[in-house]
């Protein structure tokens, strides 16, 4: 048969975000995929000149919903190191629970996609049902749902009471049990393996020569995970990163279930260990140098490059994220596959176009 | 005439385009649909094709990329029709105004009828501002349904003249 040029997005049911493939089809199979990117970019890096680096806080926080207290930590972190300021141990801490409940809802959200992606729609509203209670808890100790706004420069803005520790901790118990409860649906379900198990299988030497990121290169058996540089308070909790070797979308969907437990781990470890003390300290002096800043999000590695010469303006920061990463290992997964797996593949790598296009 | 009417303001279908958002805006549209939220009770469905909807929800800024795509969306959608502009971007443009690629808020491209604030709004604001555009909804569904039956009368009259 002769090839079909087929336009997919930039509006299309199962993205939620607008990202515009043009995919060259024979006999509903793909033989290639070329992306066009540009429908979110808004030029976030060019306001540094405009704004000053404590307002750039807020334009960080804006780069991408889902994970927009990491963007956040990722940024203070820099301009800290370049300040020279000792973050308090609390904050730390702080800063910690806050990353891995982003983790947590982030995950469950991506499950819920993904289920949705394959027309599994009971099961995306089992995971999103199960979601509403960690938003719950990102509302009561930050006081926003989506948009945490906790993180400064120097340390964190709020305190997590005791009373409201036992309240999360026990509510994580809740998260934990009912997220077990959808393990047979997710992972051994016979029609969710039928859409998952063995497509778009990326192997090991791929993904670490297209530079894959976060779950998509964990699920290709390579054991690399930026909370292991330490950072925050994750140097002295005790965790090791999830593989799989497989490399397949089933393979990611199980790296990503098995994180929320990890995630649940590492904030009741936290809360063990939280010390008493200081919230943040104040800061003094300008941004003066040059940081390369990384954290791990749940998408993957995202590395901020952040230059300053002393003024209260940043000469540039350069914001490199897990998904533009993960683009060349989606392109690589692309061809061969069945028109109606597309869907399917694009979210296994947990795309997040407005990170992407900044 | 009545049915159209009153069947159309109580299971209006719903068609969300992101235009430019963080995603703050877009997973708070998306949670209004899951069990806690719950909009399809009242007969609300999300759709992914605009020649079925009736409400549009645009969240985010426009930048210059995709403002044909949302106008291109706008256009295929049948009258009656509402837009609801969702978040501080989506109605001023938001911490982005200032940024190079941002041309504004959505009614810097097509018109508006709700406007919901908030960064990122809570969900109950969005299913609060849906709300308000089904009254506007209504009242153009009316508009609508008065030029349906003015041109019906019109041919009725033309095939009896003949």
């Amino acid at each position: 048969m002769a090839k079909t040029v087929l336009p997919f997005g930039p509006q299309h049911p199962v993205l939620p975000e607008p990202l515009h493939l043009t995919l060259t089809i024979e006999d509903e199979i793909v033989k290639e995929a070329i992306p066009k990117l540009g429908y979110v970019h808004r030029g976030l890096e060019k306001l540094a000149e405009i704004r000053d680096h404590n307002q750039m806080i807020y334009i960080v926080e804006r780069v991408c919903g889902i994970c927009s207290c990491l963007h956040a930590l990722c940024y203070c972190q820099g301009i800290e190191s370049l300040m020279g300021l000792e973050v308090p141990s609390r904050a730390k801490y702080l800063r910690t629970i806050w990353s891995e409940m982003h983790r947590i809802h982030s995950h469950l959200l991506w499950l819920g996609l993904f289920a949705d992606a394959f027309g599994f729609e009971s099961l995306f509203m089992q995971f999103w049902r199960i979601r509403e209670r960690v938003m719950d808890l990102q509302e009561e100790t930050a006081g926003n749902r989506v948009i945490l706004s906790v993180n400064q420069v120097g340390g964190v803005r709020r305190d997590i009471s005791a009373e409201s520790a036992q309240w999360i901790l026990d509510t994580l118990k809740t998260v934990e049990k009912e997220t077990l409860q959808l393990k047979s649906t997710i992972l051994d379900d016979y029609t969710v393996k039928l859409r998952t198990v063995g497509k778009g299988v990326l192997t090991k030497e791929k993904a670490y020569e297209l530079g894959a990121a976060g779950p998509t290169l964990r699920a290709s058996g390579i054991a690399q995970d930026m909370r292991q540089t330490g950072y925050a308070a994750y140097s002295e909790l005790d965790f090791a990163p999830v593989v799989e070797t497989d490399g397949d979308c089933y393979a990611r969907t199980t790296v990503r279930f098995n994180e929320i437990f990890q995630a649940i781990d590492l904030i009741r470890q936290a809360f063990s260990k939280l010390p008493e003390g200081e919230l943040a300290v104040k800061p003094k002096g300008l941004p003066t140098g040059e940081v390369v800043s990384r954290v791990e999000q749940p998408r993957g590695e995202c590395l901020y490059y952040i230059r300053g010469a002393g003024k209260k303006f940043l000469e540039r920061v350069r914001i490199r994220t897990p998904t533009f990463a993960n683009i060349p290992p989606l392109l690589d997964m692309l061809p061969g596959c069945d028109l109606a797996d597309v869907p399917v593949l694009i979210l296994t790598i947990d795309p997040c176009i407005s990170c992407t296009e900044r | 005439m009545s049915l159209i009417s009153t069947s159309r303001v109580k299971s209006p279908w719903l068609i969300h385009f992101d235009c430019g958002s963080c995603n703050g805006c877009d997973i708070e549209v998306l949670a209004c649909l899951t069990p806690v939220y719950d909009i399809e009770r009242f007969g609300i469905i999300n759709v992914g094709n605009p020649k079925h909807a009736d409400i549009l929800v645009v969240t985010g800024t426009v930048n210059h990329r995709n403002k044909k795509a949302l106008k291109n969306i706008y256009d295929q959608m049948p009258e009656p029709k509402v837009v609801v502009a969702i978040g501080a971007c989506g109605t001023s443009g938001g911490v982005f105004r200032e940024a190079y690629n941002v041309v504004g808020g959505v009614d810097q491209v097509i018109p508006v009828d709700a406007y919901v604030s908030g960064c990122a709004p809570k969900p109950e604001a969005i299913i609060d501002g849906v709300v308000i555009a089904l009254g506007k909804l209504a009242e153009k569904g009316k508009k609508v349904d008065q030029g349906i039956f003015e041109r019906l009368e019109k041919t009725q009259e033309a095939i009896k003249a003949r």
